[in-house]
């Protein structure tokens, strides 16, 4: 019996625990700042991996090694219509849609049609095309953390800059400088 | 203005009377006095009929749209419709918190009425335990959601209902979600309460059988009406997305089936009496979960209107209260109601009973797992995933099938002990099974190895299910909402793997054609209502046999706030739906079109209509039995 009681003590005390653990995840996940903070990744010769999704308005499948083919320069952009720090960059997007050897590749994240849409009407359009990633799996094998997040590869889908978070003003010059080279 | 303080004034009284109920009880327990009791029923009335004096203050201010009040401004406008404008009470966070307090109090007070044959210690505990949950939802809404905000000064105008939410299936949902998740306090009070008294005990589970089977039966409804909401009006074709918030209300649904089959052991057999207080605690601590990630803003979803941290650390710690309270409970009296020692043979009802409970445990971690598992990976490492329909494939449909099995064999099993005899109509249902399953494979366009166990596992259950009908001494609601699950199961199979789709860009008076039919635009026109302008498309399906079917398709561009919506136009036949939807492509003359066939969508509705009729008959039939 009193070892039975001292087992009782152990288990409770070890359930508490876990509960005290969910507990501080679940507070820290709700102050967690829901901009990532932007990450650098120079130097590194990886490759975009290339997969076929259909396109948002066309609905054509596009396959995205034969897009980013056709122009020296590609940004990738994972961006989604519920995502608030998508609309701040947008307007950064659209000032880098008119370099002529760049074309910006919208990846749709997890979203509603609709909204997509809604979103693109509003705060305007910068991609060429928009490639409708709708359960997220495609962005996963893009080795994405999240939205949003700018890839910037050239003719190879060799990956030259990777920006995790909302692309800044720093970005968008050293992009250019990478463009105009 | 003045309305608004009211309502205010009248949830601030409520809490006051949820205070001096609490108090009432707590003294009755100690002191036993009859006078005491009188008064419980009182404040309990008390508490009740302010709520529904807030709830029809709030309503009246959305009818005659009073923009003063911040929460009418929000989510009304003038021009809308009167439907709209009621049902947009419950569309925003402020006012379902109030429809959730409103059925909370509705609840306690038909308990306590209804209760009064049982122990009386078992009932104050019960009330205790109960307006601990009340006054936290109480303190919830006055502090950080009143409903009754004022504004000054008065706008003119209000900001309009979101057009997604402005659909009946919708419009009901909310409330009848609610009865089922709020029902499951007072399981979870009651459990509580007979824990403390020692009451676990057939007798308690007789009387909790009708509350699991009330909530039961609404969360099915309300989550229904969910996926009829989501098929009709998301436009995706799809009526289950696994998204986070769905899986919230599927949680406390798994949890609560495995529940209404453990209370049936313990009603009949006083068996698995800690089993079933922990499946009430799980059960109630998920439908609060559902609320905490719902209207915190931690998970982004469709349905995340809120985003206020403030709101969700309240509930967060107001969630890790009830749990610890419940947790002490639980270690302190567990040895209060000792285990019967009773020997379980191995083919008997109570084991089926044992292996529906861990199939449920198993569905629901992995369903857990995939919504939880997301945020502790961001806050540990910072990485982010999705959690997609392929994870929960994978993990749950190899399950089902000896899930089907175990199923179909389990409602023939006895209590005690079933002896197992060959019968040659054993015989019968392997031969009728494979047929059948036989046939449907012929139809099917794809072929492997699992999908012809799945089927046939599938059809077995039904066989089964059906047979059991016929059966004398048998339970017909059982029988009734197991068909329907079975049904339900065969629709979704057939629907996922025989839809197809279509995807096209074209003009008016273009034509496609889909598998063996074809698809004509014909027109364009316009149209103008009181809250929205439409473009409507007409398409004429001609089949094979020249038979034409016309869909019209529209486009909603809604004038407050401005947010265009694609409905589709949907044809439903007994075996398919026709689905089309148009959209509009920027700058051009091109529509685009896209046209699904979905195989038994209707079955799916119909079917989870028989388990809510099963469940429906179950809760009226125990009635009549009682009395």
């Amino acid at each position: 019996m009193r070892f039975l009681e001292k087992k009782k003590i152990t288990l409770s005390f070890l359930i508490l625990v876990f509960f005290v653990f969910c507990f501080l995840v679940f507070n820290k996940a709700l102050f967690k700042d829901k901009i990532y903070s932007p990450e650098f990744k120079d130097g590194k010769t990886t490759y975009l991996v290339d997969f076929s999704l259909p396109e948002l308005y066309s609905a054509n499948e596009i396959k995205l090694s034969e897009v980013i083919e056709n122009k020296d320069f590609s940004i990738i952009n994972i961006w989604a219509s519920w995502c608030v720090p998508c609309r701040e960059e947008n307007d950064l997007l659209k000032s880098l849609s008119s370099l002529s050897s760049l074309q910006i590749i919208g990846i749709n994240y997890k979203d509603r049609k609709k909204n997509s849409i809604k979103f693109l009407n509003d705060y305007g359009n910068p991609f060429k095309y928009n490639l409708v990633d709708k359960d997220g799996t495609e962005s996963i094998n893009l080795g994405a953390y999240g939205v949003p997040e700018t890839f910037l590869v050239n003719k190879n889908r060799k990956i030259l800059i990777k920006i995790i978070g909302p692309i800044n003003d720093k970005d968008v010059k050293k992009i250019r400088e990478i463009v105009n080279d | 203005m003045i309305l608004s303080n009211v309502g205010f004034l009248s949830l601030l009284l409520g809490l006051i009377s949820s205070f001096a109920v609490f108090l009432c009880t707590v003294l009755n327990i100690k002191k036993n006095l009859l006078n005491l009791e009188k008064n419980i029923y009182k404040f309990l009335t008390l508490q009740f009929f302010f709520v529904i004096i807030g709830f029809f203050i709030l309503l009246y201010t959305f009818i005659i749209s009073d923009f003063s009040n911040e929460t009418v401004y929000n989510n009304s406008h003038s021009t809308k419709p009167l439907f709209y404008k009621i049902t947009g009470l419950w569309g925003n966070h402020e006012g379902s918190l109030l429809l959730w307090l409103l059925v909370l109090t509705s609840f306690i007070l038909f308990f306590f009425f209804s209760s009064k044959d049982e122990p009386k210690n078992f009932r104050l505990y019960t009330v205790i335990f109960h307006q601990i949950i009340v006054i936290g939802f109480f303190i919830f809404v006055l502090k950080t959601s009143n409903p009754f905000d004022t504004l000054f000064p008065v706008p003119s105008e209000g900001l309009g209902l979101n057009p997604i939410l402005q659909d009946p299936a919708l419009a009901i949902h909310p409330p009848i979600l609610y009865v089922g998740y709020v029902g499951t306090s007072i399981i979870f009070a009651s459990a509580l309460a007979a824990m403390v008294t020692g009451y676990v005990n057939n007798l308690w589970a007789k009387n909790l059988k009708k509350w699991v089977l009330i909530s039961w039966t609404f969360l099915t409804g309300g989550i229904l009406l969910g996926s009829i909401w989501a098929y009709y009006e998301l436009g995706w074709g799809g009526f289950w997305f696994w998204d986070p918030v769905e899986n919230i209300s599927l949680m406390p649904w798994l949890s609560l089936t495995a529940l209404l089959h453990c209370i049936l052991t313990l009603e009949k057999r006083d068996l698995f009496k800690n089993w079933s207080i922990i499946l009430s605690i799980v059960t109630f601590m998920l439908s609060v979960s559902g609320t905490f990630l719902v209207r915190s803003g931690i998970l982004n979803s469709v349905h995340t209107f809120a985003n206020d941290p403030s709101r969700g650390i309240y509930i967060l710690i107001f969630l890790f209260v009830l749990i610890f309270i419940s947790f002490v409970i639980f270690f302190i009296f567990e040895n209060k109601n000792l285990e019967n020692k009773k020997e379980i043979f191995f083919l008997s009802k109570e084991t089926s009973v044992l292996i529906n409970n861990w199939f449920m445990i198993y569905f629901l971690s992995v369903v857990l797992i995939g919504t939880v598992y997301p945020i502790f990976l961001d806050v540990i490492t910072s990485e982010k995933i999705s959690v997609g329909p392929p994870f929960y494939n994978k993990l749950l449909i190899p399950f089902l099938i000896p899930f089907f099995l175990f199923m179909s064999v389990g409602p023939s099993m006895n209590w005690i002990k079933t002896n197992l005899k060959f019968k040659a109509s054993y015989i019968y249902y392997f031969l009728l099974t494979s047929a059948a399953t036989i046939i449907t494979i012929y139809f099917l366009t794809q072929k492997d190895f699992l999908l012809i166990i799945l089927v046939f596992s599938l059809v077995f259950l039904s066989v089964k299910t059906l047979t059991n009908f016929f059966k004398n001494n048998t339970n017909h609601a059982q029988n009734l909402s197991h068909l329907g699950f079975a049904m339900l199961m065969l629709s979704i199979l057939f629907n996922s793997i025989s839809s197809t789709e279509i995807i096209k860009n074209i003009k008016v008076g273009e034509t496609f054609i889909s598998k063996n039919e074809k698809i004509t635009f014909e027109e364009v026109k316009t149209n103008e209502k009181k809250n929205y302008s439409s473009i409507i498309g007409t398409f004429e399906v001609k089949n094979k046999n020249n038979k034409i079917i016309k869909l019209y398709p529209e486009i909603r561009i809604y004038n407050q706030p401005v947010i265009a919506t694609s409905e589709a136009a949907i044809k439903t036949t007994l075996f398919k739906d026709r689905f089309i939807t148009i959209n509009l492509i920027k700058d051009e003359q091109l529509f685009n079109v896209r046209y699904q066939n979905k195989p038994f969508m209707i079955w799916i509705w119909i079917s989870t209509l028989i388990i809510i009729f099963g469940g429906t008959f179950a809760v009226f039939r125990k009635k009549k039995n009682y009395s």
